[in-house]
Order: C-alpha cells, then structure tokens, then sequence
C-alpha cells in the first residue's frame, strides 16, 4: 500500500471501530475508551521519541507514569498541615541531610584519587547519612502516619489546581530522567532497558511504601478535577436547557408530564456522565496536539536531523565530533517528561492516584506494542498505536468471553470445561497482544504507519 | 571465478591455482576483490559463474562447512582465535569435525609451534599478537586440510614477528599442504611466493612466479611503489 | 554463659539469613544460569525467561498431579521431583517449537540483539497467557512428602538453646540439586565436545562456523539446557515457595540484576550473581535486634529494629545493587561480554 494513503485509513478504521463501541455499547464507553485511547497516545509519542528517534530503549515507563501520578497528588491534595506542623521540621532535615550526602558522595568519587581515602570516606558518608536520615526520618514519619490515617496520614500537597501538575510532572519526570540517563545511558541498549526496569519498580516501590508521601498501597483518592462534577451539571439550569433542547423531538413524543420528566431525569445523567468525558477528552486532545506538533516541529529541525542520524550510525555519527551522549540524554529527558504528562493526566482522570496498580505489563510493554506496531520513527504512528492497542486491550475481553463461549458452545452450562474456559477469556488478552507484537514484526517490522525515508 | 555480493559482480573471471607444496600469493590494491576471491573460495558468497576444484572434485555446490570436511582451512584476517577458550581448547575446536583422535595432530602443531605447548593452558586472548596469529593458523591446520588460505596473515604485527610467520608458513607447506595467501605487504609475500597473481578490478592483471613479478616493472611501478 | 548467647545468636543468625539466602540464592543462580546461556549463544536478553519458569514449574505440578491421582509417589521426597524430568522434556519442546516458528526468522536475518529482545517480549506475553490459562493466576502449592529435616523446637530442645533451627527439606533438596545441575553444567562446558563447541560458538560465531561447527546443533542444545536449569529453578523454588505466575514474573528483574552484577555471559558469574543477590536482598531486610540483644551487653541493647531497608524494599534491592554494579564496575564481578 502507498505509505501516504496508511495513516488516512489506519484513522478512518480505528474512527469506525470508536463509533461501533459508541452505537453498539454505549458512546459513554466510548468515550471511555477515547480518554484512554489518547493519554496511551501521549505516552507512545514519549517512548517513539526515545526509541524511534534516539534508538534508546527505556523499559521504565511504568516509573514515569508513576512520578507523573505522584505529581498529580502533591500538586493538587490540599497540604496537611497538621502533619507539617508536628513532623515537618524532621521530614525537611532527613531530606537535607540525604541530599548533603548524596552530594557528598558525588564530591569524593570524583575528586579524592587515593583509593583507600575514597572508600573509607564513601563508607563513612554512607554510615552517618544513615543514621543521621534515620534519626529524623522514623519517628517523623510515624507521626505523620498516624494522624488521622483513615483519611490522610501523609504531608498532603501543595493545593494547587491539578492542571498544573501535568506541567510540573513534566519537570519532575524530566529530571528524575536526567538522574537516572546520567547513569544508564553509556549502556548498550539491552542493558538500558534492564536498567530502566528496575529503576522503574524502584520507583513503585517508593511511592508504595512510603505512606508519608502519598499514603502507599491505601491510595489517594478524591483529588480534584480540570472538569464539572456530574451532580453539578445536573442542578445547573443551562445544562438541563441544553439536555432538554438536544432531545427535544424525544421528549415531545411523550404522552404524560411525568414519564416526559422521568426521560429528562435520565437523559441528564446520561448526558452530564458523557459531557463530563466529552470535557475530558477535549482537554487531553488539545495536549495531545501541542505534542505533537512540539514534536514534528523538534524532529524535523536540524536537532532531529542529528538524533536520527546518530541512531542510525552512532560510529559515522561519533567520529563526526558530534556528542551522541548529550543527545541522548536530551531525547531522553523530553521522552520521559512525555511520559510524566501522560501519567499525571491519567491520575487526574482517574481522580485517585493507586500505587498498587501499576504493574510493567500495563504501563511498559504494552506501550511498547503501541510505538512498535503503530511504526517507530512516526509520532503518527505512535498515535494510531496508541489508539488501536488501548481499544484491544479493552475491547480483547467481551471479545474473548464470546470467543470462549463459541468453542464452549456444544458443553452443558455446568461442564468444567466450558467453566474453565470462561473463567480463562480474560488472559486470552495477553495471548493476542503477544501475538500482535510478533506478527508485526515478522510481517510489517516497520509498522502501520511507518517512518518516512527523509530525502537527502 | 565470477561473483560478487548480489548487484554488481566484484570479480570476473578470475582464476587462481594451486598445487601442494606451494605458496601461492594473491596481491593487488585495496578494492581489487581479494577478499571476496577468497570468500568464494570458501562457500561464504555463492559464484555466479565458474567453479572450484580441489582434487579433480567440483566443490563449487558445498557449504562452507562441508568446504572445511572437504579440506579447505582459513584463517580469517582478524577475530580468527577464540579468545575466550585456552590456546588447547582452540586446537581441539578446529578439530571439531574429526572423528579420529586428535591427539597426534596436537602434538605435531606443538612440534610446529614451541611457544604453543608451553601456553597450551592458557586463554588465547592472553597472548601476544604474533603468538595468537600462530595460533589461528594452529587452528585451521587442525583440519590437516589440503589447501590452507590465510588472509593478510600479518597485517598490524612487527616485522620481527612478520618474518616469523612467514618462516612458519614455509614449514608448513613443506609439510604437503597448498597454501594461498592474500597479502597487503607485498614486497615480503611475493618473496616466499612459489607463484603469484595481482588482482586488479576482480580480474587476472599479472600472474607469475613470485620472484618474477616482483623483478617486473609494470608491477612494481603500480603496486609496490618502485 | 556467654558463649551460649553466642552461640544463640549465631543460630538465629543461621535460621533468618544463612539457611534462606543460601536456598533462595540456589534457586536464583540455576535461573540466572539459564539466562546467562541464551545470552552468551543467542546473543539477546530474554524477557521471556522468567515466564519459561512459570511454564516448566506449571508443567511439574500438572505431571505431579497426574502422578498423585496415579498413586505414584517418591516417598519422603516430593513427587514434583520425579515429574520434573517429564515437564524438562515439554519445556525443551515448546521452547524449540517457539525457536523454530519465532526466533530462527531474527536469527537468519542476523538482526540486531535489541529486535529479539523485542521479539521476547512478545514471547512473554504469548506464555503468560498460555500458563494462566492452563493453571490459572492463583497462587498454587505442590509440596508433598516429608517437610522437615530438622525443626526448630527438635532443636532447641535437644540443644538446650533459646533459638532453633530449622531446615526444610525443600532448602536442602534445593542446595543438593543446585550443585548437581551447576556441577554437571560446568563440567559439560569445560570437558565435552559439544560443551567446548557451545562455548566456542559463543565466543567467537564466524570461526565457529570455519571449524565446522553447525550453529542450528547449538541452539537447540542452548535451548535444552536452559529448559533443564529455569524448569529446575521453577520448580524448587515453587517447593519451597508456592507457584504463582506473578510472583514467577516478578524474578525476572533479580535474575537479571544476579546476570549483569556477575558479569553477563560468565556462567561463574552467574552463579556468584545469584548468590550476592539472594544474601544481599535478605541481609539488608532482616532486623538485627534480636541478633545483637544476644551478643551485646544489655546497656548497649539498641532501641530500634536495626534493619538496613524495610522488607518493603525486599525486592527493589537487586536494582539498587544492580544500579551500583553499573555506575562502579559494569562489567560485572566475573568480567563478562563488553558492554
């Protein structure tokens, strides 16, 4: 097929596949699916910078998302200031003395030469840090813990607007990037991504564990919202007019007053759960946009030139002068700032940051699915990848219950095969992403849409 | 001999012959398709035209590793140890695809090569540069293979260690094995040559006894610099 | 009585840390072994290892329950014992068979390590699904026959101590059969034809080719004997653990951490990984209280739990260490491949 003709029709059948969920389940769902559909985009284009322009594999996606999410809470939560009052003075101390000491470390490793004086000071450095950190952290934490851990027990945020914090999770995301490709980045590229997975569940850990920061595994919920609440929009009178003028020829079919008032009643919530999304979606697509023209625009500048060309032959690239770590440590930055966006965003519509659901599955490969099979090197294609595999990983399952049901079709209701295979549908998923993942790359290794050859 | 790697052919119709007991040098600039003369005669890229010979046998059809069986050894220009293996290890590797013991053929390379058997537990990637190109050529020679080929056999090792090398390569073809060489340091190859051939745009531009075209004008105007 | 709170102290110290790590530790080295091999021949990091482990050990405890509704058992071993050569041998064939229909496609066209990396992660989740589906998500015991080698109240009353001892006889199943695989490994690397051939295929793949050694042999011995040694891992540490493909998919980054913090491609590095892991993750998690309240005078007695990270970071601590290993040493403790 003419690669300018894939990526129209690649969006048309995935436009089709939207509106049959709209019309066959419910737009609501649809709706669902969408938001998602492009906070995975945001995502895909994050790690298609990396990896389709940088040549950089960053298996730490999850970590990204997490910190975003993280960030979504501290900006938004309203502080506690009770926990600062009582324990915030220990908190700040334990975090000075941890960043004296890091800095510290810094200091010997690279300016004391004599090994033996080096190592005994990293020893010291390390001993005393600890137990300094150790003396202020604990009982600040317990105290923080325990006032009122029902509803709080952690230092709360800043209490800002949540809309803030997708800009500030850029920030955050980025500079933990910075840290983190400062370490990993003179890897080859398997051990990148070895290293980044870990890291990446050190950041779970954390953000699981440490109940002073945001609560752990008892999650944070009820943050606030860019959007309307539906109870809002049910009581507002022009929301009840709108509702009220787009149904109008239904509700005049109405024979009596009350079954014409009940209609509307449901017609409101109906409409104020999608409106709701609708605002959602507006929101998350305008980001998506500013991406990704920030993106091309980056790409196609002489800067992008030079990352593609230094992905493409790191030795030509290299004796050229040019400073391929720089690059990548930039690409890299800018990738998992993305990717931060992406995570606060998806708190933020979630309304509740859970720790424990982050799992590598989830939020590292499949988004890797989605820039490999949507075509690395196109932030097109990132985006119809990003679309395509969020609405199979949805829609795999009621798909998969009906597949299960057809195989089970002749066995009695009871039979324990038919019970087994029902109850299993639901990992068929995992069976046809992975299956997607290798016929794409057996049979269209470049992708849906793929990276167009820049004419020299 | 006609080939090349798919699209343009990079030798036509080149013919190059050897005998046991005879050295045989393949000289010629860079590009010239030295290399990919020998790659053909070891099976690594297939000929478009012509054949390969050895014995009177056509083995222009084998694999590269039945060309091995058949008794054709190589040892390739650079990555030719297994630098991770001891230096006996290596030896017993190049025996792979005998049955037979090997034992005798072991000994007879240390006889070859002293330095060998006092290193024989040694890694190979330890040694030094001319003692890891004795034992490449070690390698191959487990084999006991008809025709050895070496390719540049002493690029980037000292000229003491050149000599070396070459003195051993007389031995070994006293031994009853042919052997071709593609070589970069003319003046010194074309000296222990019994025949030789400069290749030039994938074809025969001279050939002739070592001595003799290293006496010859044109060739030592235009390619061993006077 | 000073030297019995010594000798308190030590036996405590042998009970939490010792008996634990060193189990554990086994475990981790035969995955990381496996792991280590498929690097050094295939050349590419399998994501997909730790889920083979979930597919060999689920393959054992359905050959164990075929045996057990059979009526066969090994006495005061466990069944899943004399299953584990039956499921060895379905591993070795689903891993050839995903070779042959996957792999081999990457590998004629020599593509780069980081394409079947990628293709491994579709394996991976290809077997996730397969092994959830087979046996489900849940968490799964199969330990049957005798438990207890030596039990801590056994011990503390024939020695008259305050602490005890104990030894499950899945620890020393696992130490026994971890030798043996390990020694029989090494012995087949260093001493066989066909062990010499892998290991000189793996150090050099062109010349291998020049000395008449088929690569495809190779492969499919590659793939054997990772089947034997992460099957082997799976199912011991299932015995002493339990089964569950999470907890199964979650050793992946350990397995990796133990590879790269040995030296990746250095099977004595691999081992060695394995071990400083498993010792490393629970003596930085274990609270050292008890241990010191033995050993010091009761005015030095300290306050806290003296633990070094909470057992919360149990398992992030193999990407600390892991981390550590890159910035200071990233070849490894065992120099392995260039990085």
């Amino acid at each position: 097929m003419n690669d300018e003709l894939r990526a129209p029709i690649a969006f048309i059948i995935m436009g089709i596949l939207l509106a049959t969920v709209g019309f066959t389940q419910s737009w609501s769902v649809s709706l669902s699916v969408i938001n998602l559909c492009i906070i995975s985009s945001i995502m895909a284009i994050g790690v298609n910078l990396q990896w389709g322009y940088g040549g950089l594999f960053n298996a730490g996606v999850m970590g990204f998302t997490a910190l975003g999410g993280l960030t979504a809470v501290l900006v938004s939560h309203d502080p506690i200031y009770e926990a600062w009052d009582k324990a915030g003075v220990g908190i700040v101390i334990s975090a000075i003395i941890f960043v004296l000491s890091i800095t510290a470390l810094l200091f010997v490793f690279r300016n004391i030469e004599n090994k033996q004086i080096r190592n005994t000071l990293i020893i010291l450095i390390i001993v005393f840090g600890l137990i300094g950190i150790n003396n202020f952290y604990g009982p600040s934490i317990d105290i923080i813990e325990s006032i009122n851990p029902a509803k709080t027990g952690f230092l709360g945020g800043l209490g800002l607007p949540i809309i803030f914090s997708w800009l500030i999770a850029a920030v955050v995301a980025g500079l933990i990037a910075w840290v983190i490709g400062k370490i990993t980045l003179r890897l080859r590229s398997d051990y990148l991504a070895i290293a980044t997975l870990g890291i990446s569940e050190i950041v779970i850990a954390v953000v699981k564990h440490e109940d002073w920061l945001s609560r752990g595994v008892k999650n944070v919920s009820g943050l606030d919202r860019p959007v309307p609440y539906e109870i809002e929009l049910q009581q507002s009178e022009w929301f009840l007019n709108l509702v009220e003028r787009l149904n109008f020829s239904k509700l005049e079919a109405m024979q009596s007053l009350s079954s014409r008032q009940d209609l509307l009643n449901d017609l409101v919530i109906d409409s104020s759960g999608i409106f709701v999304k609708l605002c959602y979606a507006g929101l998350f697509f305008s980001v998506l946009l500013l991406i990704f023209y920030l993106s091309q625009l980056a790409l196609n500048s002489p800067w992008g030139r030079m990352l593609r060309a230094i992905r493409d032959n790191e030795e030509a690239a290299s004796a050229m002068g040019k400073n391929i770590f720089a690059q990548h440590l930039q690409i890299f930055i800018i990738g998992s700032a993305i990717i931060g966006i992406a995570g606060a965003m998806l708190t933020t519509l979630d309304g509740q940051f859970t720790p424990g659901s982050y799992r590598p599955l989830r939020f590292t490969f499949i988004i890797w699915l989605m820039v490999i099979i949507g075509g690395s090197g196109n932030n097109l294609g990132s985006i119809f990848g990003g679309f395509f595999i969020w609405f199979i990983w949805i829609e795999a399952e009621p798909l998969s219950i009906g597949f299960m049901n057809m195989l089970a079709g002749g066995l009695e209701y009871e039979n324990p095969l038919r019970m087994h295979l029902l109850g299993s549908a639901a990992h068929l998923r995992l069976f046809i992403m992975g299956l997607l993942l290798l016929l794409a790359l057996r049979f269209m290794p470049r992708g849906v849409i793929p990276e167009k050859i820049q004419k020299k | 001999m006609t080939g090349g790697y798919g699209g343009e052919d990079i030798i036509h119709g080149c013919d190059i012959e050897v005998d046991r007991n005879q050295i045989v040098v393949i000289v010629g600039p860079n590009g010239a398709g030295k290399s990919t003369a020998m790659k053909a005669m070891l099976g690594m890229i297939s000929l478009k035209e012509g054949s390969l010979k050895l014995d009177g046998l056509d083995i222009s059809k084998l694999t590269p590793q039945d060309r091995v069986a058949a008794g054709i050894a190589f040892v390739p220009q650079t990555m030719n140890i297994f630098s991770e293996l001891t230096v006996e290890e290596n030896l017993e590797i190049g025996a792979f695809l005998r049955e037979d013991n090997v034992r005798e053929t072991i000994e007879e390379i240390y006889n070859l090569f002293p330095a060998m058997k006092d290193k024989r537990n040694q890694l190979a990637g330890e040694l030094s540069g001319g003692q890891r190109q004795q034992v490449a050529v070690s390698r191959a020679l487990m084999t006991r293979p008809k025709v050895l080929m070496l390719d540049e056999p002493t690029a980037g090792v000292s000229p003491i260690v050149m000599k070396e090398i070459f003195e051993r390569i007389i031995t070994i073809k006293n031994s009853g094995v042919a052997i071709v060489i593609v070589e970069q340091n003319a003046k010194q190859a074309l000296n222990i040559a019994d025949f030789a051939y400069v290749l030039v745009g994938g074809e025969n531009k001279f050939s002739g006894e070592g001595q003799e075209l290293l006496n010859n004008q044109e060739v030592r105007k235009s390619f061993l610099g006077g | 009585m000073e030297n019995f709170e010594f000798i308190n102290a030590m036996v405590l110290l042998a009970n939490f840390v010792i008996v634990p790590a060193l189990s554990y530790g086994s475990q981790l080295a035969l995955a990381t072994l496996s792991l280590t091999i498929i690097y050094g021949v295939l050349r590419f990091s399998n994501f997909a290892q730790a889920d083979w482990m979930s597919f060999g050990t689920m393959a054992t405890i359905l050959f164990t329950w075929l045996f057990q509704s059979a009526g066969i058992s090994a006495g005061i071993l466990p069944t899943a014992l004399l299953a584990l050569p039956f499921a060895i041998i379905v591993t070795a064939l689903f891993c050839l068979l995903i070779d042959r229909s996957v792999y081999s496609f990457y590998r004629k066209q020599k593509s780069q390590p980081i394409v079947l990396m990628i293709v491994s992660v579709g394996v991976m989740f290809i077997l996730q699904a397969v092994v959830r589906f087979i046996i489900g998500p849940n968490d799964r015991k199969f330990f049957d026959g005798e438990k207890y080698i030596v039990h801590a109240l056994d011990f503390k009353n024939y020695f008259g101590l305050a602490e005890g001892l104990t030894i499950k006889s899945t620890q020393l199943i696992t130490v026994i059969v971890a030798l043996v695989a390990m020694i029989s490994l090494f012995y087949f690397l260093q001493k066989t034809k066909l062990g010499k051939s892998m290991r000189a295929y793996s150090n050099n793949e062109d010349l291998a080719l020049l000395s008449g050694i088929n690569p495809e042999k190779i492969v499919i011995v590659t793939w054997i004997i990772s089947s034997i040694l992460i099957t082997t891992a799976g199912v011991l540490y299932g015995l002493d653990k339990s089964f569950k493909p999470f907890t199964y998919f979650n050793l992946l980054l350990p397995m990796f951490a133990a590879a790269i913090v040995g030296g990746i491609g250095s099977p004595i590095g691999a081992v060695i990984g394995g071990y400083v892991i498993a010792f490393s993750e629970i003596t930085l998690t274990y609270a050292y209280k008890k241990f010191f309240v033995y050993l010091l005078p009761e005015s030095l007695e300290p306050s806290g739990l003296m633990q070094v990270l909470s057992t919360d970071y149990k398992f992030a601590i193999s990407f600390i260490i892991l981390v550590i290993v890159l910035i200071v040493r990233p070849t490894g403790i065992v120099r392995g491949k260039i990085i």
